[in-house]
C-alpha cells in the first residue's frame, strides 16, 4: 500500500469507522450503565438531587483548601494537558475543516502559533505524569497496561500533529496518514478504556453530587 | 534521418547557433539543481552524443503526455530534445501506419537491442487478458512486455504510466496498472503528472544523453530534481497559509487577494512535483496562481483521494449516516443489556436465601 492509498483510508473507510465504533460504543456505555439503574432509596429525600449534582461538576474541577503538593501538580498538570488538548482539536484551523465536513458548520479558528506552544504544553503535561507515575511507588503499584496504553494513544496525535506542522522526519502524505490514523485508534479505543470519561466523566460527577444531596449533604 | 549523426552535427545542420546551444545546456544544468561548472561537461558529451532510439508506446492514455510534450511555439528544450532523440515509434507523431508502423517499432528494437530507451504513456489493462486496449492485434500487456526485453531503461510518462492513473481509478473496470507493475527486471524512471510539465520530461531525457545514466530517484521511482520537493513547500502563497488567511469561496475577497486555497481542496501538501517553481508553458503560471488548488496529478490514486474541493482535514465519504444508525444501534444494545442487567440483579437479590449457621457445616 503506497502513502497515498494509506491516507486516503484513513480520510474515508478508516474514519467512518472509527466514529461508527466511537459513537456506538459510547452510547452503548452510557444508556447500559442509565437501565442497569440505581437501587431505590428507601429514606425520605433530605434535599434534592439536580441541583447538588451540577454543583458537584463545577466544584470538583476547582482547586480544594487543605490540597497537598501533589494535588496541586495533579491538577496543574491535568489543566495544562486537557485545554492544550482540547483547544489544539477544536480550534485549529485544519481542524475545523474537518468538523465542518462532519458537521455541516464551523468556528473561528486560533492563530497558528498559539496552538502550537499549547501542544508543546501539553506534550510536557503527558510526560510529567507519565514520570510521575512511574516515579511514586504507590501510583507505579496500582498502574496496569491500560494506564500507559491510553497515555500513549493520547499523546500520540499531539505528536504526529506537531511534527507534521514542522516537517519533520517523514513526508507530509505519510505524516498526515500517521497523524489521521493515530487519532481514529484513540476514538476505537474509547469506548473501551478510561478513556470514556471523557462523555462519563460530568454523568459520574453529577451522580455522586445527586446521591449526597438527595442525603442533604455536600459532596 | 541518418541515425549516426550526433547531437552536435544535427544541430549545426539545422541553423542552431553554438550560443543557442549553450543556453539549452545551461538550462539543463540549472534544471537538474547542478552547479555552472557543469555545463561545458554538458555540451562536450552532448555535442559527441549519438541520437540514441526511442520508442514511445501509448497505451490507456489520453495523449495529453504527448500534446505537453509538444506544445511549443519557440526553439525550446522541448524541441531541441525531440531533435537529439531518434524517435522510431510514436502514434500521434509518426508517419507511418498500419504494418509499416509496426515493422519500424521491430526494426528499431531489432538494430538497437539493449540500447534503446522505451518511453511509455497510459495504463497497462490487464482484466480479461488485456483486451480492453489492442494495437495490431497484440495487447498492450503482450507489446509492453515484448518491447522491453530488449530496453535499456523505460521512462514512465504521465501518472496513469508511473502510477495507474484515471483508468485505475475506482472501480477500475479494465484491470488497469502501472508501467512498473509489470516489468520488473529494467530500470524505470517515473515522470509522473497530468501531464508532467514539458521540461520534466525533457530534463529526464537530457540527463540520460548526457550521462547516460537514470537521475536519482525518490521511493516512487520520480526524479529527485523535479519531485522533490512539495507544491506546499515552495509555493508562493504559502505565507498566507502560514498566517491563517485562506480564500472560502472561489470568489470572495480572500480568493481575489490571492490567499491560501488551502480550504477549497489544495493538495499542496501532500504532492510532489514542479509545478511551483518550474511552472508551465514557459514558466507563465500553475494552477495555484491561476486561482485553483493543487489538485496532485503527480500522486498515485489522486482521483481516488475524495474529490478536489475537499480540503485534506475532510472527511471524504459521508459520515452521517453510518453515525446515525450508530447512535441507535448503541442506545438499543445499551438500553437492551442495561434492563436485562437490571433484572438480573433484581433477581438475585429476591431469590437470595440467607445464610443459617447449619450452611456452613
Amino acid at each position: 500500500m503506497t502513502a497515498a492509498e494509506l491516507l486516503n483510508w484513513a480520510r474515508g473507510p478508516g474514519l467512518q469507522i472509527s466514529l461508527v465504533v466511537f459513537v456506538l460504543g459510547m452510547t452503548y456505555r452510557v444508556l447500559q450503565n442509565y437501565f442497569i439503574g440505581r437501587k431505590a432509596s428507601l429514606a425520605e429525600a433530605r434535599g434534592s438531587q439536580w441541583g447538588p449534582g451540577i454543583e458537584t461538576v463545577w466544584r470538583r474541577s476547582l482547586f480544594h483548601p487543605g490540597m497537598t503538593g501533589k494535588g496541586y501538580f495533579t491538577l496543574i498538570a491535568g489543566y495544562t494537558f486537557h485545554i492544550g488538548f482540547l483547544v489544539t482539536l477544536f480550534f485549529l484551523a485544519q481542524h475545523i475543516e474537518l468538523f465542518k465536513s462532519l458537521l455541516g458548520f464551523g468556528w473561528p479558528a486560533l492563530a497558528e502559533g498559539l496552538i502550537e506552544l499549547l501542544a508543546v504544553l501539553s506534550i510536557a503535561a503527558l510526560v510529567a505524569v507519565l514520570v510521575d507515575r512511574l516515579v511514586d511507588p504507590v501510583r507505579r503499584k496500582i498502574s496496569d497496561f491500560q494506564d500507559y496504553f491510553t497515555w500513549v494513544l493520547t499523546v500520540a496525535p499531539l505528536i504526529t500533529g506537531y511534527m507534521l506542522v514542522n516537517g519533520m522526519a517523514m513526508r507530509y502524505t505519510e505524516m498526515l496518514a500517521l497523524h489521521i490514523l493515530s487519532f481514529e485508534a484513540l476514538l476505537v479505543a474509547a469506548p473501551f478504556t478510561k478513556l470514556s470519561h471523557m462523555v462519563t466523566i460530568f454523568i459520574a460527577r453529577w451522580y455522586n453530587g445527586a446521591i449526597a444531596g438527595y442525603k442533604g449533604v455536600q459532596s | 534521418m541518418a541515425k549516426n549523426e550526433t547531437l552536435g552535427e544535427v544541430m549545426r545542420r539545422q541553423g542552431i547557433s553554438r550560443r543557442g546551444f549553450l543556453k539549452f545546456c545551461t538550462a539543463t544544468a540549472s534544471m537538474m539543481a547542478m552547479p555552472p561548472g557543469m555545463v561545458p561537461a554538458i555540451a562536450a558529451a552532448l555535442e559527441k552524443a549519438r541520437r540514441p532510439s526511442v520508442i514511445w508506446l501509448s497505451f490507456q492514455e489520453c495523449t495529453g503526455c504527448t500534446e505537453s510534450l509538444t506544445r511549443s511555439h519557440s526553439p525550446t528544450v522541448e524541441n531541441l530534445i525531440f531533435n537529439a532523440i531518434s524517435l522510431d515509434y510514436h502514434h500521434t507523431l509518426q508517419a507511418a501506419s498500419g504494418t509499416a508502423a509496426e515493422e519500424a517499432r521491430e526494426h528499431a528494437m531489432k538494430e538497437n537491442d539493449g540500447k534503446y530507451l522505451l518511453v511509455v504513456d497510459g495504463s497497462i489493462p490487464t482484466r480479461d487478458g488485456g483486451v480492453y486496449s489492442t494495437i495490431a492485434g497484440m495487447t498492450n500487456l503482450q507489446i509492453l512486455e515484448e518491447t522491453a526485453k530488449g530496453a535499456a531503461a523505460i521512462i514512465a510518462v504521465g501518472t496513469c504510466a508511473a502510477f495507474g492513473g484515471i483508468p485505475k481509478a475506482k472501480p477500475n473496470p479494465t484491470g488497469a496498472v502501472a508501467v512498473s507493475d509489470i516489468i520488473t527486471d529494467k530500470p524505470i524512471i517515473n515522470v509522473s503528472g497530468c501531464p508532467p510539465i514539458p521540461t520534466v520530461i525533457t530534463g529526464v531525457l537530457a540527463n540520460f544523453l548526457t550521462f547516460g545514466t537514470i537521475p536519482d530517484l525518490d521511493k516512487y521511482g520520480r526524479p529527485l530534481a523535479f519531485f522533490g520537493d512539495t507544491i506546499h513547500d515552495r509555493c508562493y502563497r504559502r505565507r498566507f497559509y502560514d498566517q491563517g488567511l485562506f480564500a472560502e469561496t472561489f470568489d470572495d475577497e480572500g480568493a481575489r487577494k490571492g490567499w491560501c486555497l488551502y480550504k477549497l481542496g489544495c493538495k499542496g501538501p501532500t504532492t510532489y512535483n514542479a509545478c511551483a517553481t518550474t511552472k508551465w508553458n514557459q514558466g507563465t503560471s500553475f494552477p495555484i496562481q491561476s486561482g485553483h488548488g493543487c489538485f496532485g496529478c503527480s500522486e498515485p490514486d489522486f482521483w481516488d483521494a475524495g474529490g478536489f474541493y475537499k480540503p485534506l482535514p475532510a472527511a471524504t465519504i459521508d459520515v452521517g449516516g453510518a453515525a446515525g444508525v450508530a447512535i441507535a444501534a448503541g442506545a438499543a444494545a445499551g438500553a437492551a443489556f442495561g434492563l436485562y442487567e437490571r433484572n438480573r440483579r433484581k433477581k438475585a437479590q429476591s431469590s437470595h436465601e440467607p445464610l443459617t449457621v447449619d450452611d456452613l457445616d
